[in-house]
């Protein structure tokens, strides 16, 4: 019988949130998307989101790259395919390591930190105060962290792409006794507009996902200091989860041809 | 023009529950027009609940409200410019960290009005002035702020837009004496210089003497007292007498397996 209550329970509360997760969404698509535009806080939001971002994603990128490397060599050596280094490290950074590692990376620091600063803005009632200031909250707070978070997303993502195979190059070169030239001429050549496009099509989803999942738990914390952190605990558990699933869906429907 | 007599904000029969826990189970207030209202009641009484139903921060279940005869509901509010009209000071000033203390107070002038950012800072440096504070707080920010100084900042935005209506949320809650005093008479006097209506809740009695001229009293989400604030003292009410006097002994159960 407990057991029959607590799966009731358990899907009444996914749809309830499914449900409320919807309504957030509409809510900031007709608030978002019509005037006044908040152009200044957009620009802050992209400096936080995206510049501050840098130092993480470009260590997370170039160790990434490198790993791949140091790992493809290994395991290509087996079958006498080393060769395949340079375009492998470039084909897996750009088309999956680059998005889904920045998209994580970020989901921890941004989503984190959207979230504890719209759930504290809640919890201290501010965002009561921006509606009886004639403010809607989505225009001002939701709207702005979205358009930044998916316009910076890409531009870090083609950042990422290129340390990420500046790591594979170093290691290659410096530790695998690759040729310079022709590594860099096996990069080339392997790399296709469908590859890079779709990388940051992927990265610009994962930025939606980032400041949405921070926005909507921030805006619905309840219960002081303890709620924000729960609300910052499921920001970064939700984001990270979505950009996988995400991820996954996307690849599939990209490179079904 | 006919003298205006209807009363500025109407609220009848207005419920809220939240899941089983009913918390305004019909009320029925009338506030008069550039009259000063304070709701007193203890803590869980329904006070918050159902001032945030008439700021439209919750929707009531049930009932209705009505703002100079008009019926506010969540399209309504935008018609009538309803948050262009009023102003709100919150328990905790609830300013925006973000921003300096001038552009808190500027706020909804910027934002809602649409003003520009040089006449702004005009008005909310003379509306700082007008609660006492002076020029070179305004390039603050709110965290360099004393707790009194925030309400005055609060205070300030509030007035910002010269509102029909102002809202108090316990605005001498967290003050020492002394300044929960300068407080009550900075609300007696801006209201009665913008001519604005004054809508508090408290459960602060020396204030509710202040700066009341009508007092209604909460009680289990329901108006179960309300006369000229002279009358608190004399109100034949078991309930009321018990809270002014401020006794655990009384009808008034405060149990801790009340809530």
């Amino acid at each position: 019988m407990s057991l029959l209550a607590t799966s009731g329970r358990l899907a009444i509360e996914a749809i309830t949130e499914t449900g409320r997760g919807v309504l957030f969404l509409k809510d900031t698509l007709a608030h978002g998307l019509t005037p006044p535009f908040y152009f200044r806080t957009i620009f802050s939001q992209m400096m936080r989101i995206g510049y501050n971002s840098l130092p993480v994603i470009g260590l997370t990128a170039f160790f990434t790259g490198g790993v791949l490397a140091l790992q493809i060599y290994v395991g290509g050596s087996r079958f006498n395919a080393e060769n395949i280094v340079a375009s492998i490290v470039a084909l897996g950074i750009i088309r999956e390591l680059g998005p889904v590692i920045a998209g994580l990376m970020v989901a921890g620091r941004v989503s984190a930190a959207i979230a504890a600063e719209i759930g504290t803005m809640r919890v201290t009632e501010q965002i009561d105060a921006l509606i009886t200031l004639s403010t809607s909250p989505f225009r001002y707070l939701v709207a702005p962290r979205l358009f930044a978070a998916v316009l910076s997303l890409p531009i870090l993502v083609a950042i990422a792409d290129t340390i990420g195979i500046l790591g594979g190059y170093i290691v290659g070169t410096q530790s695998l006794g690759f040729n310079p030239q022709s590594y860099i001429k096996n990069t080339a050549d392997i790399i296709e507009f469908n590859d890079v496009f779709s990388g940051l099509v992927k990265s610009a989803v994962f930025g939606f996902i980032i400041a949405f999942m921070g926005c909507y738990h921030g805006y619905y914390s309840r219960g002081g200091a303890q709620g924000v952190g729960r609300a910052t605990t499921s920001a970064v558990v939700s984001s990270s989860i979505f950009i996988l699933a995400a991820n996954y869906a996307l690849t599939s429907l990209i490179f079904s041809e | 023009m006919m003298p205006n007599t209807s009363p500025k904000i109407a609220l009848a029969g207005v419920h809220k529950a939240f899941g089983s826990k009913v918390v305004l189970d019909g009320i029925n207030l009338e506030i008069e027009d550039r009259s000063s209202t304070v709701i007193i009641g203890g803590s869980g009484a329904g006070k918050s609940v159902m001032l945030k139903c008439i700021l439209g921060l919750l929707n009531p279940d049930s009932g209705t409200i009505l703002f100079d005869g008009f019926p506010l509901d969540r399209r309504s509010r935008t018609k009538v410019d309803f948050y262009g009209r009023i102003g709100m000071l919150f328990q905790g000033a609830a300013l925006f960290d973000s921003l300096p203390v001038w552009e808190n107070v500027g706020f909804g002038l910027l934002q809602g009005k649409r003003m520009s950012r040089i006449d702004a800072r005009d008005v909310a440096i003379e509306k700082l002035r007008r609660v006492g504070l002076d020029d070179d707080v305004a390039n603050l920010f709110p965290s360099e702020l004393s707790g009194g100084m925030q309400k005055r900042v609060g205070l300030a935005r509030a007035i910002a837009s010269n509102p029909e209506v102002i809202f108090f949320d316990e605005p001498t809650t967290g003050l020492d004496p002394i300044m929960a005093d300068v407080i009550n008479e900075l609300i007696i006097e801006l209201v009665r210089d913008i001519g604005a209506t004054a809508i508090s809740i408290t459960h602060d009695m020396a204030s509710a003497n202040k700066i009341a001229d009508k007092i209604a009293m909460i009680y289990r989400g329901q108006i179960i007292w309300q006369g000229p604030a002279s009358d608190i003292n004399n109100s034949n009410n078991k309930y009321v007498d018990q809270f002014v006097h401020g006794r655990a002994e009384g009808p008034i159960r405060v149990g801790v397996l009340d809530e």
